[in-house]
């Protein structure tokens, strides 16, 4: 192995390296400038966020992947579009939750927040470009500790606490049958390298009752990440008691992290065990999407809807995996980038309304039309966009979901999330209604909105118009991260 | 390059609803004005499009297209043929009569009319697509007006529940013809979403008799058909008026053009092997919607079941898959879009003033309102098939068409007729003659001048079209032409 670095090596990592110099800047920055902690928040959040745009920036400039990539730091590493592709996904979600987060009022004030924010973004970077399971796992970790920190951020709110609390419980547990899974491939085969895997996993060389267990605990960790059915109890009270950007994050970021691994190690590390999976996947694809939607009926907080929402959305878009196509591949890659729009954009509306009427209830958006005609409308487009509306993001995203799965022939697959698609419009309809239709309260809270999460908002409503009819782009990217999965 | 006088068409109501959403909500005149504007243009644009097609050459005129997702086979390709082409005419009449009988919406009427503009896009991009993947987009567009116009403005009792199952079974139909379309998009092999080229893939006979059913009945639920038709009086009589008016009027010819379209169209041997099993359903809509009508109390209810039975006619039209039966569901689409819209105006008027619907409560209107009482009867006699409007000369094709295939159907449906020209009969004597109620002497007023001008105007064209079929038929007849030279033979 050659151990001299090569140029290669740096531009691998270099978004990675810019994610921590900037955490360490603010630590430094909240330590040595104490003056005015109001002020104080808004730069924190603004130099996150900003930092966080120089370092896409650098990354598009200087560490774009040449052709179908390369293995790099001992074969630590993968190098391709695909890990560009969801770097950029996660730092985008993590630039718009820290402009998002400047809305809050108890996160702001810390600059640990954001050094933490950063910390799991990193993480969640090395998760979409880790070509060997221990360092999957030290990503994983990186990834979801700061996360079970952020989840519990708010010390004197008991839910909020809970919900820190309960997601660390289920993550450890989750993690270690995780890590139990990953020490039996070891054991089995010798090599926790993800692509020299591959050739271990090929059929004939391992009993096929042993590569399903190993398959099935993995999974078990993975699904507890993009919070599918029936690893989905810890979604709707840590989104419910944690605070509201985090809350944001966990379901579009995280999530996304989730589905990058999934895609990495089961398509190329389990290629050959794929009807297998595909069963698997696709039953759990069908349990998230009932779960979800059904339970998110009788749901009368918006924040405990949007948890049973994004349940059946992680069942929406494993069915692009379940199809384990080029197709599917894409469409997930598509559809986590018309989540990540769409979430934020939800989830930072709830914010503002929280902080006004001090409520999560659904009625607390009533006439949210008559008290500011424009938020209404931002949150019509975000709920229309859950739903699968066009011109929104989802309508795209599902039907290519949906298409992949077709083109396979699981039409049972389809006519399940089809019929979900209804169920869910349902709700989101409702609130719809609410904000139209139902007077809005009496006393009216004054919480002036801040320009941070104006631009914030704004940068998500275009998000979601143009990944909904403006295609080509975020097509070609989609594209461009399948085929380097799909070089194996 | 010619002028893109479709895309104008459809992107009008577009710019027009953004526009209005912009515009401050104080400013109600500058609100209706700007409406009224984009609703004239969009009928002069209509217009010019009837007079500027060529029959005599046929096919789908006025093309344009445009790369959209290549990779993915999309484009935006638009184009129309003698069958969207009334259809277009009729949006252009509807939306403008729309605009003119909400004239008075005081409830927040910059969002009434800009959704009401983004509805009216949605039903013009649906007739003018030639790109399956554009027609779908534009068919879901309506989605959210549909229910938000229903559940705002609608009838205070029973909005929420009519608009959610009015929104919840139309968003059932397009995902089972959007579980249909991908199946035809896989299985031409050709990677396309284009409609010409899907025309000519020549799917295997089993695909066709398989897929037929969800492409066909995915879009007929929002042509109403039975047994799939409760939502559209539930959902028509809970609307405002102008909503009530294009869904009828327009909406549920969009489920039956898309059917036509998507799934007569590129399926053409699956439709004849279903054919007899639509014709079954289609002839129990017509019946059993004229029943159902009948013994209705209220009056909008009575309308919204008459559309039920009158969308049956072009469904059997369609299920005869011959030239005069294809032909009468041309001419029906745009009679009875209009001859509903003029319905539910006048049922709008009368309500807004009386403040009932039940047929019971209402009497002797036709003094107090005069134009609405006789704009109501020319619609009556039109549902009725007189002979010397427009419901005639649509109705005798289907069943003559009808005829051709299953004589039987052609008995029973004219049978409907009958029942068709009860009830129009008894609600024309009860509601606008009689005694009129000494509570309603008092408050009831006469139609304002834009309420004349609208049942002036529908009146008008079904009175000509009565008298000059040709004016539709001439467009009409190449189009069908066309689908019939793709089924090769009829049954």
């Amino acid at each position: 192995m050659n151990s001299a670095f090569t140029p290669e090596m740096w531009r691998s990592l270099l978004p990675e390296i810019g994610l921590l110099i900037l955490a360490l800047v603010l630590l430094i920055f909240d330590l040595i400038w104490l003056k005015q902690p109001q002020q104080r928040g808004k730069w924190l959040g603004w130099m996150t966020s900003m930092g966080i745009l120089v370092i896409m920036g650098i990354a598009a400039g200087f560490s774009v992947p040449q052709g179908e990539g390369s293995l790099e730091w001992g074969g630590m590493l993968r190098f391709d579009e695909a890990g560009f592709v969801f770097r950029m996904i996660f730092m985008s979600a993590a630039a718009l939750t820290a402009l998002f987060a400047i809305q809050h009022e108890a996160l702001k004030k810390r600059g640990e927040f954001f050094a933490l924010l950063l910390i799991s973004t990193l993480g969640m970077n090395l998760m979409a470009s880790a070509a060997d399971l221990m360092l999957l796992f030290l990503a994983i970790e990186t990834t979801s500790i700061p996360l079970y920190v952020m989840a519990g951020f708010l010390t004197r709110d008991d839910r909020s606490v809970e919900a820190g609390i309960k997601y660390f419980l289920f993550g450890a547990i989750t993690s270690a049958v995780m890590l139990y899974g990953f020490s039996l491939i070891y054991g089995l085969t010798g090599t926790t390298q993800i692509y020299e895997l591959k050739a271990s996993f090929q059929s004939g060389n391992l009993p096929p009752g042993l590569a399903g267990l190993v398959i099935l605990l993995v999974l078990v960790g993975f699904g507890f990440k993009i919070s599918a059915a029936p690893f989905h109890f810890w979604a709707p009270d840590v989104y419910q008691g944690a605070p509201t950007p985090v809350a944001g994050f966990l379901s579009t970021a995280s999530k996304a992290a989730g589905f990058a691994v999934l895609l990495r190690v089961f398509q190329i590390t389990f290629a050959d065990q794929s009807a297998l999976w595909s069963v698997m996947i696709g039953l759990i694809a069908a349990a998230s999407m009932l779960i979800g939607n059904y339970l998110a009926l009788a749901q009368r907080s918006i924040k405990r809807l949007l948890a049973y929402s994004s349940i059946a959305h992680a069942g929406y878009i494993l069915i692009g995996v379940a199809a384990d196509s080029e197709l599917g591949t894409l469409a997930v890659v598509y559809y986590l980038m018309a989540y990540l729009v769409t979430n934020l954009a939800a989830f930072g509306i709830v914010n503002l309304i929280e902080n006004r009427v001090g409520t999560d209830e659904i009625n607390a958006l009533a006439g949210l039309n008559r008290r500011s005609a424009s938020l209404g409308l931002a949150m019509l487009a975000a709920m229309l966009s859950l739903g699968g509306i066009p011109p929104f993001a989802g309508f795209f995203a599902k039907l290519l979901v949906f298409a992949a799965a077709v083109e396979r022939g699981m039409i049972w697959l389809v006519l399940v999330g089809v019929f979900n698609a209804v169920v869910g419009l349902y709700y989101y309809l409702n609130v719809l209604k609410v904000i139209y239709l139902q007077p809005p309260p009496e006393e009216k809270i004054a919480a002036p909105t801040t320009t941070a999460w104006r631009v914030a908002l704004w940068a998500c409503m275009a998000g979601i118009l143009l990944i909904g009819f403006w295609f080509a782009p975020w097509y070609s990217w989609a594209q461009a991260a399948t085929s380097a999965i799909w070089v194996y | 390059m010619q002028f893109p006088i479709l895309s104008a068409l459809i992107f009008t109501p577009i710019v027009a609803g953004v526009v209005l959403l912009a515009l401050p909500a104080e400013q109600k005149d500058w609100i209706r004005r700007v409406a009224l504007a984009a609703a004239v243009l969009i009928l002069l644009m209509a217009f010019k499009l009837y007079f500027s097609y060529d029959p005599g050459k046929g096919g789908y005129q006025f093309l344009e297209e445009a790369a959209w997702l290549p990779q993915f086979g999309i484009s935006y390709k638009l184009g129309i043929d003698g069958i969207s082409l009334p259809l277009v005419l009729l949006s252009g009449l509807v939306i403008f009569s729309g605009v003119l009988v909400s004239w008075n919406v005081e409830d927040r009427p910059r969002e009434f009319f800009s959704f009401l503009m983004f509805l009216g896009a949605s039903v013009l991009g649906v007739f003018c697509a030639l790109d399956l993947f554009l027609l779908f987009f534009f068919f879901e567009l309506a989605v959210f007006p549909k229910y938000l116009m229903i559940v705002v403005w609608g009838y205070p009792k029973t909005r929420e529940y009519g608009g959610m199952k009015l929104t919840l079974y139309l968003f059932i139909g397009s995902v089972i013809a959007l579980v249909g379309t991908l199946a035809v998009y896989f299985g031409s092999g050709l990677r396309t979403f284009d409609l010409l080229a899907l025309e000519q893939a020549g799917f295997p006979i089993e695909f066709q008799r398989l897929w037929f059913p969800f492409v066909f009945l995915g879009f007929a639920i929002l042509g109403g058909i039975f047994p799939f038709h409760s939502w559209a009086p539930d959902g028509h009589v809970a609307a405002p008026t102008a909503i009530s008016m294009l869904l009828a009027g327009v909406e549920m010819k969009v489920g039956a053009f898309a059917a036509l379209r998507v799934g007569i169209q590129l399926l053409p041997e699956g439709a004849q092997y279903w054919a007899p099993a639509i014709l079954l359903l289609a002839t129990i809509n017509v019946v059993y919607g004229a029943f159902i009508a009948m013994v209705q109390t209220d009056f909008k209810y009575v309308i919204g079941f008459s559309s039920v039975s009158h969308m049956g006619l072009v469904l059997i039209g369609f299920a005869t898959l011959n030239r005069d039966g294809l032909l009468g569901a041309g001419m029906q689409m745009f009679s009875h879009g209009v001859m509903t819209a003029l319905f539910f105006a006048i049922v709008g008027m009368v309500y807004d003033r009386a403040h009932t619907r039940e047929i019971g409560s209402l009497g002797g209107l036709v003094r107090k309102m005069p134009w609405a009482a006789v704009g109501f009867i020319i619609g009556g006699l039109v549902s009725m098939g007189m002979p010397g409007f427009s419901g005639f000369v649509s109705e005798i094709p289907v069943f003559m068409g009808a005829w051709q295939v299953a004589p039987l159907v052609s008995v029973v449906a004219i049978l409907g007729i009958l029942i068709t020209a009860a009830y129009i009969f008894l609600v024309v004597r009860r509601v606008f003659f009689g005694e009129i109620p000494p509570e309603l002497d008092q408050s009831v007023g006469d139609v304002s001048g834009k309420d004349k001008l609208v049942i002036g105007m529908l009146s008008l064209v079904m009175i000509l079209l009565g008298w000059f079929p040709s004016l539709l038929t001439r467009l009409i007849e190449p189009g069908v032409h066309s689908i019939v030279a793709l089924m090769g033979g009829g049954w």
